[in-house]
Protein backbone atom coordinates (compact mmCIF):
# COMPACT_ATOMS: atom_id res chain seq x y z
CA UNK A 1 0.00 0.00 0.00
CA UNK A 2 1.29 3.25 -1.20
CA UNK A 3 1.18 6.23 -2.74
CA UNK A 4 -2.32 8.52 -2.59
CA UNK A 5 -4.69 5.78 -3.35
CA UNK A 6 -3.34 3.67 -0.55
CA UNK A 7 -3.98 6.35 1.64
CA UNK A 8 -7.82 7.17 0.96
CA UNK A 9 -8.10 2.98 1.10
CA UNK A 10 -6.16 3.21 4.32
CA UNK A 11 -8.67 5.99 5.44
CA UNK A 12 -11.43 3.97 4.36
CA UNK A 13 -10.93 0.76 6.11
CA UNK A 14 -9.94 2.82 9.19
CA UNK A 15 -13.81 4.84 8.35
CA UNK A 16 -15.77 1.69 7.90
CA UNK A 17 -14.06 -0.26 11.36
CA UNK A 18 -14.90 2.93 13.26
CA UNK A 19 -18.35 3.07 12.22
CA UNK A 20 -18.83 -0.42 12.45
CA UNK A 21 -17.88 0.18 16.11
CA UNK A 22 -19.66 3.69 16.90
CA UNK A 23 -22.85 2.29 15.52
CA UNK A 24 -22.62 -1.30 16.39
CA UNK A 25 -21.94 -1.04 20.31
CA UNK A 26 -24.90 1.13 20.58
CA UNK A 27 -26.71 -1.54 19.13
CA UNK A 28 -24.71 -4.18 20.84
CA UNK A 29 -26.19 -2.83 24.20
CA UNK A 30 -29.59 -3.12 22.84
CA UNK A 31 -29.42 -6.64 21.68
CA UNK A 32 -28.19 -7.63 24.95
CA UNK A 33 -31.08 -5.55 26.83
CA UNK A 34 -33.40 -7.47 24.24
CA UNK A 35 -32.36 -10.85 24.94
CA UNK A 36 -32.29 -10.09 28.76
CA UNK A 37 -35.66 -8.81 28.82
CA UNK A 38 -37.18 -11.41 26.31
CA UNK A 39 -35.65 -13.91 28.97
CA UNK A 40 -37.49 -12.43 31.82
CA UNK A 41 -40.54 -12.87 30.18
CA UNK A 42 -41.10 -8.85 29.00
CA UNK A 43 -40.86 -7.08 25.91
CA UNK A 44 -37.91 -4.48 26.03
CA UNK A 45 -37.01 -1.75 24.29
CA UNK A 46 -36.34 -1.81 20.83
CA UNK A 47 -32.66 -2.95 20.07
CA UNK A 48 -32.64 1.08 18.42
CA UNK A 49 -33.10 2.28 21.88
CA UNK A 50 -29.66 2.62 23.02
CA UNK A 51 -28.92 5.14 19.23
CA UNK A 52 -32.27 7.23 20.30
CA UNK A 53 -30.91 8.10 23.75
CA UNK A 54 -27.58 8.93 22.59
CA UNK A 55 -29.50 11.14 19.58
CA UNK A 56 -31.46 12.87 22.45
CA UNK A 57 -28.48 13.17 25.07
CA UNK A 58 -26.57 14.81 22.27
CA UNK A 59 -29.51 17.35 21.75
CA UNK A 60 -29.71 18.14 25.56
CA UNK A 61 -28.10 21.52 27.26
CA UNK A 62 -24.98 21.22 28.13
CA UNK A 63 -24.71 21.40 31.94
CA UNK A 64 -21.89 21.12 34.29
CA UNK A 65 -21.58 21.44 38.34
CA UNK A 66 -19.88 24.46 39.21
CA UNK A 67 -17.26 22.99 41.12
CA UNK A 68 -15.81 20.90 37.94
CA UNK A 69 -12.73 21.97 36.49
CA UNK A 70 -11.54 20.89 32.75
CA UNK A 71 -11.09 17.50 33.64
CA UNK A 72 -14.79 16.80 33.82
CA UNK A 73 -14.74 17.76 30.55
CA UNK A 74 -11.99 15.53 29.07
CA UNK A 75 -13.00 12.44 30.53
CA UNK A 76 -15.62 11.30 27.97
CA UNK A 77 -13.87 12.65 25.28
CA UNK A 78 -10.70 10.92 25.78
CA UNK A 79 -12.71 8.16 26.54
CA UNK A 80 -14.33 8.10 23.02
CA UNK A 81 -11.25 8.84 21.19
CA UNK A 82 -9.38 6.19 22.77
CA UNK A 83 -12.24 3.59 21.57
CA UNK A 84 -12.05 5.50 18.32
CA UNK A 85 -8.21 5.02 17.81
CA UNK A 86 -8.44 1.46 18.95
CA UNK A 87 -11.63 0.74 16.39
CA UNK A 88 -9.22 1.73 13.20
CA UNK A 89 -6.08 -0.14 13.80
CA UNK A 90 -7.46 -2.97 15.50
CA UNK A 91 -8.28 -6.51 13.36
CA UNK A 92 -11.45 -6.39 13.89
CA UNK A 93 -13.10 -6.61 10.02
CA UNK A 94 -9.64 -7.11 8.26
CA UNK A 95 -6.43 -8.72 9.29
CA UNK A 96 -4.53 -6.01 7.67
CA UNK A 97 -6.11 -2.49 9.14
CA UNK A 98 -4.16 0.82 8.42
CA UNK A 99 -1.06 1.57 11.33
CA UNK A 100 -1.82 -2.46 11.60
CA UNK A 101 2.63 -2.75 12.74
CA UNK A 102 1.91 0.15 15.66
CA UNK A 103 -1.57 -2.58 16.83
CA UNK A 104 0.22 -4.28 19.48
CA UNK A 105 -1.86 -5.94 21.40
CA UNK A 106 -0.07 -4.66 24.97
CA UNK A 107 -0.45 -0.99 23.74
CA UNK A 108 -4.08 -1.41 22.75
CA UNK A 109 -4.75 -2.47 26.64
CA UNK A 110 -3.12 0.55 27.63
CA UNK A 111 -4.67 2.80 25.51
CA UNK A 112 -7.89 1.06 26.58
CA UNK A 113 -6.73 1.71 30.18
CA UNK A 114 -6.21 5.31 29.04
CA UNK A 115 -9.59 6.13 28.70
CA UNK A 116 -10.75 4.33 31.51
CA UNK A 117 -8.55 6.41 33.94
CA UNK A 118 -9.45 9.34 32.44
CA UNK A 119 -12.63 8.55 33.48
CA UNK A 120 -12.19 7.81 37.13
CA UNK A 121 -10.43 10.92 37.55
CA UNK A 122 -12.98 12.82 36.34
CA UNK A 123 -15.60 11.34 38.40
CA UNK A 124 -13.23 12.60 41.24
CA UNK A 125 -12.81 15.62 39.91
CA UNK A 126 -16.82 16.68 40.85
CA UNK A 127 -15.95 15.80 44.30
CA UNK A 128 -19.54 14.25 44.91
CA UNK A 129 -19.20 10.70 47.40
CA UNK A 130 -20.42 8.48 44.73
CA UNK A 131 -18.21 9.72 42.12
CA UNK A 132 -15.28 9.33 44.34
CA UNK A 133 -16.18 5.33 45.58
CA UNK A 134 -16.93 4.49 41.78
CA UNK A 135 -13.41 5.88 40.82
CA UNK A 136 -11.91 4.03 43.69
CA UNK A 137 -14.18 0.72 43.00
CA UNK A 138 -13.60 0.68 39.44
CA UNK A 139 -9.42 1.90 39.76
CA UNK A 140 -9.39 -1.28 42.49
CA UNK A 141 -10.87 -4.11 39.87
CA UNK A 142 -8.61 -2.21 36.63
CA UNK A 143 -5.67 -2.94 38.86
CA UNK A 144 -6.50 -6.54 39.67
CA UNK A 145 -7.60 -6.96 36.03
CA UNK A 146 -5.25 -5.44 33.80
CA UNK A 147 -2.51 -8.50 35.30
CA UNK A 148 -4.77 -11.14 34.06
CA UNK A 149 -4.89 -9.19 30.92
CA UNK A 150 -1.13 -8.50 30.47
CA UNK A 151 -0.29 -12.59 31.21
CA UNK A 152 -3.21 -13.62 28.97
CA UNK A 153 -1.61 -11.59 26.13
CA UNK A 154 1.82 -12.90 26.89
CA UNK A 155 0.57 -16.61 26.67
CA UNK A 156 -1.13 -15.69 23.47
CA UNK A 157 1.99 -14.47 22.24
CA UNK A 158 4.63 -16.98 22.98
CA UNK A 159 3.60 -19.54 20.48
CA UNK A 160 2.65 -16.55 17.83
CA UNK A 161 6.12 -14.95 18.12
CA UNK A 162 4.31 -11.59 18.44
CA UNK A 163 2.24 -10.01 20.14
CA UNK A 164 1.25 -7.40 17.71
CA UNK A 165 -2.64 -8.23 16.81
CA UNK A 166 -3.24 -8.36 13.46
CA UNK A 167 -0.15 -10.22 13.12
CA UNK A 168 -2.06 -12.47 15.85
CA UNK A 169 -5.36 -12.88 14.14
CA UNK A 170 -3.50 -13.68 11.25
CA UNK A 171 -1.23 -16.67 12.15
CA UNK A 172 -4.65 -18.46 13.80
CA UNK A 173 -6.18 -18.05 10.10
CA UNK A 174 -2.82 -19.74 8.81
CA UNK A 175 -2.59 -21.90 11.55
CA UNK A 176 -5.34 -23.27 13.47
CA UNK A 177 -3.50 -25.44 15.44
CA UNK A 178 -2.61 -21.94 17.40
CA UNK A 179 -6.17 -21.54 18.50
CA UNK A 180 -7.28 -25.16 19.75
CA UNK A 181 -4.25 -25.12 21.53
CA UNK A 182 -4.62 -25.30 25.48
CA UNK A 183 -2.91 -22.01 26.01
CA UNK A 184 -5.21 -20.25 23.76
CA UNK A 185 -8.19 -21.54 25.36
CA UNK A 186 -6.57 -20.50 28.91
CA UNK A 187 -6.01 -17.12 28.07
CA UNK A 188 -9.29 -16.42 26.25
CA UNK A 189 -11.19 -17.24 29.41
CA UNK A 190 -9.01 -15.31 30.95
CA UNK A 191 -9.79 -12.25 28.98
CA UNK A 192 -13.26 -13.06 29.01
CA UNK A 193 -13.62 -12.42 32.83
CA UNK A 194 -11.41 -9.12 31.91
CA UNK A 195 -13.70 -7.87 29.19
CA UNK A 196 -16.50 -8.84 31.69
CA UNK A 197 -14.89 -6.54 34.75
CA UNK A 198 -13.35 -3.92 31.59
CA UNK A 199 -16.85 -3.17 30.73
CA UNK A 200 -19.01 -3.07 34.11
CA UNK A 201 -21.41 -6.63 32.95
CA UNK A 202 -22.48 -8.91 35.55
CA UNK A 203 -21.58 -10.62 37.74
CA UNK A 204 -19.03 -7.41 38.05
CA UNK A 205 -21.02 -4.70 38.21
CA UNK A 206 -24.88 -4.40 37.53
CA UNK A 207 -25.43 -2.43 34.36
CA UNK A 208 -28.98 -1.67 34.49
CA UNK A 209 -29.08 -0.87 38.78
CA UNK A 210 -30.44 2.45 40.35
CA UNK A 211 -28.74 1.63 43.77
CA UNK A 212 -26.15 4.23 44.57
CA UNK A 213 -24.39 2.36 47.12
CA UNK A 214 -23.89 -1.05 44.60
CA UNK A 215 -22.86 1.12 41.66
CA UNK A 216 -19.09 1.03 39.99
CA UNK A 217 -19.55 2.28 36.79
CA UNK A 218 -22.78 3.93 36.85
CA UNK A 219 -21.53 5.76 40.12
CA UNK A 220 -18.81 7.62 38.27
CA UNK A 221 -21.03 8.83 35.63
CA UNK A 222 -23.75 10.24 38.04
CA UNK A 223 -22.55 13.87 37.58
CA UNK A 224 -22.57 13.68 33.64
CA UNK A 225 -25.63 15.46 31.72
CA UNK A 226 -26.75 15.77 28.35
CA UNK A 227 -23.95 16.00 25.42
CA UNK A 228 -21.10 14.84 28.01
CA UNK A 229 -23.30 11.87 29.44
CA UNK A 230 -23.85 10.60 25.69
CA UNK A 231 -20.38 10.77 24.92
CA UNK A 232 -19.52 8.49 28.23
CA UNK A 233 -22.49 6.31 27.21
CA UNK A 234 -21.43 5.92 23.67
CA UNK A 235 -17.69 5.49 24.63
CA UNK A 236 -18.61 2.45 27.00
CA UNK A 237 -20.64 0.85 24.13
CA UNK A 238 -17.54 1.03 21.72
CA UNK A 239 -15.34 -0.28 24.19
CA UNK A 240 -18.08 -3.30 24.41
CA UNK A 241 -17.87 -3.67 20.87
CA UNK A 242 -14.10 -3.56 20.80
CA UNK A 243 -13.42 -6.05 23.31
CA UNK A 244 -15.76 -8.55 22.21
CA UNK A 245 -14.83 -7.97 18.64
CA UNK A 246 -11.44 -8.78 19.45
CA UNK A 247 -12.18 -11.92 21.94
CA UNK A 248 -14.03 -13.73 18.87
CA UNK A 249 -10.99 -12.68 16.43
CA UNK A 250 -8.89 -14.25 18.17
CA UNK A 251 -11.06 -17.13 18.98
CA UNK A 252 -12.97 -17.71 15.51
CA UNK A 253 -10.87 -15.46 13.16
CA UNK A 254 -12.91 -17.32 9.82
CA UNK A 255 -14.90 -14.78 7.88
CA UNK A 256 -12.25 -11.65 8.61
CA UNK A 257 -11.03 -10.07 5.42
CA UNK A 258 -7.57 -11.43 4.45
CA UNK A 259 -6.87 -9.62 1.19
CA UNK A 260 -7.33 -6.29 0.59
CA UNK A 261 -10.93 -4.94 -1.62
CA UNK A 262 -14.00 -3.65 -0.86
CA UNK A 263 -15.71 -7.44 -1.07
CA UNK A 264 -13.63 -9.03 1.47
CA UNK A 265 -14.13 -5.79 3.54
CA UNK A 266 -17.80 -6.09 3.55
CA UNK A 267 -17.52 -10.24 4.20
CA UNK A 268 -15.24 -9.13 7.01
CA UNK A 269 -18.01 -7.09 8.57
CA UNK A 270 -20.79 -8.87 7.84
CA UNK A 271 -18.62 -11.95 9.82
CA UNK A 272 -17.91 -9.66 12.37
CA UNK A 273 -21.31 -8.36 13.25
CA UNK A 274 -22.29 -11.94 13.21
CA UNK A 275 -19.37 -13.19 15.76
CA UNK A 276 -20.09 -10.05 18.24
CA UNK A 277 -23.63 -10.20 17.92
CA UNK A 278 -23.90 -14.45 19.08
CA UNK A 279 -20.97 -13.59 21.71
CA UNK A 280 -23.39 -10.50 22.82
CA UNK A 281 -26.79 -12.62 23.35
CA UNK A 282 -24.47 -15.43 25.06
CA UNK A 283 -23.12 -13.08 27.45
CA UNK A 284 -26.69 -11.51 27.61
CA UNK A 285 -28.14 -15.10 28.96
CA UNK A 286 -25.59 -15.52 31.27
CA UNK A 287 -26.20 -12.33 32.88
CA UNK A 288 -29.51 -13.38 33.18
CA UNK A 289 -28.66 -16.38 35.71
CA UNK A 290 -26.32 -14.42 37.51
CA UNK A 291 -26.34 -12.27 40.51
CA UNK A 292 -23.90 -9.55 40.99
CA UNK A 293 -20.60 -11.01 43.24
CA UNK A 294 -19.93 -9.06 46.49
CA UNK A 295 -17.35 -6.69 45.85
CA UNK A 296 -15.10 -8.21 48.24
CA UNK A 297 -15.65 -11.39 46.34
CA UNK A 298 -14.35 -9.65 43.09
CA UNK A 299 -10.87 -10.19 43.53
CA UNK A 300 -11.27 -13.86 43.90
CA UNK A 301 -12.72 -14.25 40.58
CA UNK A 302 -9.88 -11.72 38.95
CA UNK A 303 -7.27 -13.79 40.77
CA UNK A 304 -8.76 -17.08 38.94
CA UNK A 305 -8.60 -15.16 35.78
CA UNK A 306 -4.89 -14.39 36.45
CA UNK A 307 -4.22 -17.73 37.12
CA UNK A 308 -5.68 -19.12 34.02
CA UNK A 309 -3.59 -16.72 32.14
CA UNK A 310 -0.88 -17.58 34.14
CA UNK A 311 -0.77 -21.86 33.73
CA UNK A 312 -1.51 -20.42 29.94
CA UNK A 313 1.66 -19.07 30.13
CA UNK A 314 3.42 -22.00 31.70
CA UNK A 315 1.71 -24.32 29.22
CA UNK A 316 3.01 -22.27 26.24
CA UNK A 317 6.23 -22.33 27.79
CA UNK A 318 6.46 -25.75 28.91
CA UNK A 319 4.74 -26.98 25.38
CA UNK A 320 7.58 -25.36 22.75
CA UNK B 1 -56.57 -21.97 31.74
CA UNK B 2 -55.89 -25.44 31.55
CA UNK B 3 -53.37 -27.69 34.17
CA UNK B 4 -51.41 -28.35 31.24
CA UNK B 5 -50.46 -24.72 30.08
CA UNK B 6 -50.54 -23.73 33.73
CA UNK B 7 -47.86 -26.38 33.94
CA UNK B 8 -46.08 -25.19 30.21
CA UNK B 9 -46.23 -21.62 32.14
CA UNK B 10 -44.28 -23.51 35.30
CA UNK B 11 -41.84 -24.73 33.21
CA UNK B 12 -41.96 -22.49 30.19
CA UNK B 13 -42.65 -18.81 30.48
CA UNK B 14 -43.25 -16.29 28.38
CA UNK B 15 -43.74 -13.24 27.77
CA UNK B 16 -46.19 -11.77 30.35
CA UNK B 17 -46.31 -8.04 29.21
CA UNK B 18 -49.82 -7.04 27.99
CA UNK B 19 -50.26 -5.73 24.53
CA UNK B 20 -51.39 -2.12 25.08
CA UNK B 21 -52.68 -1.20 21.46
CA UNK B 22 -51.68 1.97 19.90
CA UNK B 23 -50.63 4.92 21.24
CA UNK B 24 -52.51 7.20 22.61
CA UNK B 25 -52.02 10.91 22.11
CA UNK B 26 -48.66 12.57 21.18
CA UNK B 27 -48.24 15.86 23.78
CA UNK B 28 -46.99 18.79 21.13
CA UNK B 29 -44.70 20.46 22.41
CA UNK B 30 -41.72 17.44 22.85
CA UNK B 31 -40.11 16.66 19.67
CA UNK B 32 -36.80 16.06 20.60
CA UNK B 33 -37.06 14.28 23.25
CA UNK B 34 -39.43 11.34 20.88
CA UNK B 35 -38.95 7.34 21.42
CA UNK B 36 -36.63 8.37 24.45
CA UNK B 37 -37.43 9.60 28.20
CA UNK B 38 -35.45 8.98 31.17
CA UNK B 39 -37.07 9.92 34.05
CA UNK B 40 -36.21 10.62 37.67
CA UNK B 41 -38.65 10.26 40.60
CA UNK B 42 -38.43 11.95 43.79
CA UNK B 43 -41.10 11.14 46.52
CA UNK B 44 -41.86 14.62 48.10
CA UNK B 45 -43.96 13.01 51.05
CA UNK B 46 -46.03 10.29 49.23
CA UNK B 47 -48.04 7.33 51.14
CA UNK B 48 -45.66 4.79 48.77
CA UNK B 49 -49.04 3.79 47.06
CA UNK B 50 -48.07 5.96 44.04
CA UNK B 51 -44.25 4.21 44.15
CA UNK B 52 -46.14 1.09 44.20
CA UNK B 53 -47.75 1.51 41.02
CA UNK B 54 -44.53 2.96 39.29
CA UNK B 55 -42.51 -0.31 40.28
CA UNK B 56 -45.63 -2.29 38.47
CA UNK B 57 -45.53 0.13 35.73
CA UNK B 58 -41.56 -0.69 34.67
CA UNK B 59 -42.55 -4.23 35.74
CA UNK B 60 -43.01 -7.35 33.36
CA UNK B 61 -46.58 -6.78 32.60
CA UNK B 62 -46.96 -3.33 32.18
CA UNK B 63 -43.29 -2.87 31.39
CA UNK B 64 -43.12 0.91 30.05
CA UNK B 65 -39.38 0.48 28.93
CA UNK B 66 -40.75 -1.19 25.76
CA UNK B 67 -42.10 2.36 24.83
CA UNK B 68 -38.35 4.04 25.65
CA UNK B 69 -39.36 5.47 29.44
CA UNK B 70 -36.88 4.31 31.69
CA UNK B 71 -36.03 5.44 35.50
CA UNK B 72 -32.55 6.57 36.07
CA UNK B 73 -30.42 7.58 39.22
CA UNK B 74 -29.01 10.94 38.82
CA UNK B 75 -31.21 14.05 37.47
CA UNK B 76 -28.46 14.76 35.46
CA UNK B 77 -29.52 11.82 33.58
CA UNK B 78 -33.51 13.06 33.98
CA UNK B 79 -35.49 14.51 31.22
CA UNK B 80 -38.53 14.35 33.22
CA UNK B 81 -39.14 14.83 37.40
CA UNK B 82 -41.70 12.40 38.38
CA UNK B 83 -43.15 13.67 41.66
CA UNK B 84 -45.18 11.85 43.78
CA UNK B 85 -46.95 12.98 47.07
CA UNK B 86 -48.24 16.04 48.71
CA UNK B 87 -44.63 18.24 48.68
CA UNK B 88 -43.87 18.37 52.45
CA UNK B 89 -42.21 21.51 53.95
CA UNK B 90 -38.58 19.15 54.28
CA UNK B 91 -38.98 18.15 50.83
CA UNK B 92 -39.11 21.68 49.50
CA UNK B 93 -35.81 22.12 48.88
CA UNK B 94 -34.29 19.01 47.91
CA UNK B 95 -37.40 19.06 45.35
CA UNK B 96 -36.38 22.43 43.72
CA UNK B 97 -32.48 21.07 43.97
CA UNK B 98 -33.36 18.25 42.13
CA UNK B 99 -35.03 19.95 39.20
CA UNK B 100 -32.27 22.67 38.99
CA UNK B 101 -29.93 19.90 38.55
CA UNK B 102 -31.83 18.63 35.43
CA UNK B 103 -30.44 19.50 31.66
CA UNK B 104 -32.88 21.46 29.61
CA UNK B 105 -35.44 21.18 28.23
CA UNK B 106 -36.42 18.98 31.21
CA UNK B 107 -40.02 18.48 32.26
CA UNK B 108 -42.34 18.12 35.46
CA UNK B 109 -45.10 15.29 36.02
CA UNK B 110 -47.08 15.20 39.08
CA UNK B 111 -47.86 11.66 39.50
CA UNK B 112 -51.24 11.05 41.74
CA UNK B 113 -54.20 13.02 43.91
CA UNK B 114 -51.54 14.45 46.30
CA UNK B 115 -49.25 15.66 43.81
CA UNK B 116 -51.97 17.32 42.16
CA UNK B 117 -53.85 19.05 45.08
CA UNK B 118 -52.42 17.61 48.31
CA UNK B 119 -55.18 14.98 48.38
CA UNK B 120 -56.58 13.83 51.88
CA UNK B 121 -53.36 15.65 53.21
CA UNK B 122 -54.50 18.89 52.46
CA UNK B 123 -53.76 21.19 55.40
CA UNK B 124 -52.18 19.01 56.97
CA UNK B 125 -49.45 20.71 59.15
CA UNK B 126 -46.14 19.58 57.60
CA UNK B 127 -47.65 19.93 53.82
CA UNK B 128 -46.11 22.94 51.72
CA UNK B 129 -48.32 22.54 48.93
CA UNK B 130 -49.40 20.63 46.06
CA UNK B 131 -46.21 20.59 43.48
CA UNK B 132 -47.60 22.83 41.08
CA UNK B 133 -47.21 25.64 43.86
CA UNK B 134 -43.10 24.65 43.97
CA UNK B 135 -42.23 23.71 40.00
CA UNK B 136 -43.98 24.26 37.02
CA UNK B 137 -46.02 21.14 36.08
CA UNK B 138 -46.47 19.79 32.47
CA UNK B 139 -48.28 16.37 32.97
CA UNK B 140 -50.94 15.46 35.27
CA UNK B 141 -51.58 11.98 36.40
CA UNK B 142 -54.88 11.57 38.46
CA UNK B 143 -55.81 8.84 40.60
CA UNK B 144 -55.26 7.66 44.37
CA UNK B 145 -53.06 5.86 43.03
CA UNK B 146 -53.30 6.02 39.22
CA UNK B 147 -53.37 2.46 38.53
CA UNK B 148 -50.01 1.47 36.01
CA UNK B 149 -52.25 1.77 32.53
CA UNK B 150 -52.92 5.58 33.48
CA UNK B 151 -48.98 6.12 34.56
CA UNK B 152 -48.22 3.77 30.70
CA UNK B 153 -50.74 6.03 29.29
CA UNK B 154 -49.17 9.48 30.22
CA UNK B 155 -45.50 8.18 29.61
CA UNK B 156 -46.48 7.05 26.15
CA UNK B 157 -48.17 10.66 25.69
CA UNK B 158 -44.63 11.88 26.07
CA UNK B 159 -42.52 9.31 24.32
CA UNK B 160 -44.62 9.23 21.53
CA UNK B 161 -44.49 5.67 21.31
Amino acid sequence: MNGIGGVIAAVLVAGAQIAAVAVGGPLLVGVMRKVRCHIEGRVGPPIHQPLRDLRKLFSKQRMRPDQASWVFGVGPVVLVATAVLIAAISPLATTRPPLGQTADFFAIVFVLLLGSVALALAALDTGTPFGGMGSSRAMTIGALAEPALLVAILAMSIPAHTSNLPALVRIGLAHPQLIASPERFLALGSFLVVILAESGRLPVDNPSTHLELTMIHEAMVLEYAGPDLGLVILGESMRLALLLGLLVNLLIPWGIADRPGAAALVIGLGALVGKVVVAGIAIATFEVFTAKLRLFRLPELLAGAFVLAVVGAFTALVIR
Amino acid sequence: MTIRSILQAIVHPRTVTEDLGPPSQVAADVPRLAGSLQLRHVDAGSCNGCELEITSTFGPVYDAERFGARLVASPRHADALLVTGPVTKNMVGPLVKTFEAMPEPRMVIALGDCARDCGVFRGGYGVEGPVGDVLPVDLQVPGCPPNPEAIVRALRGLTGR
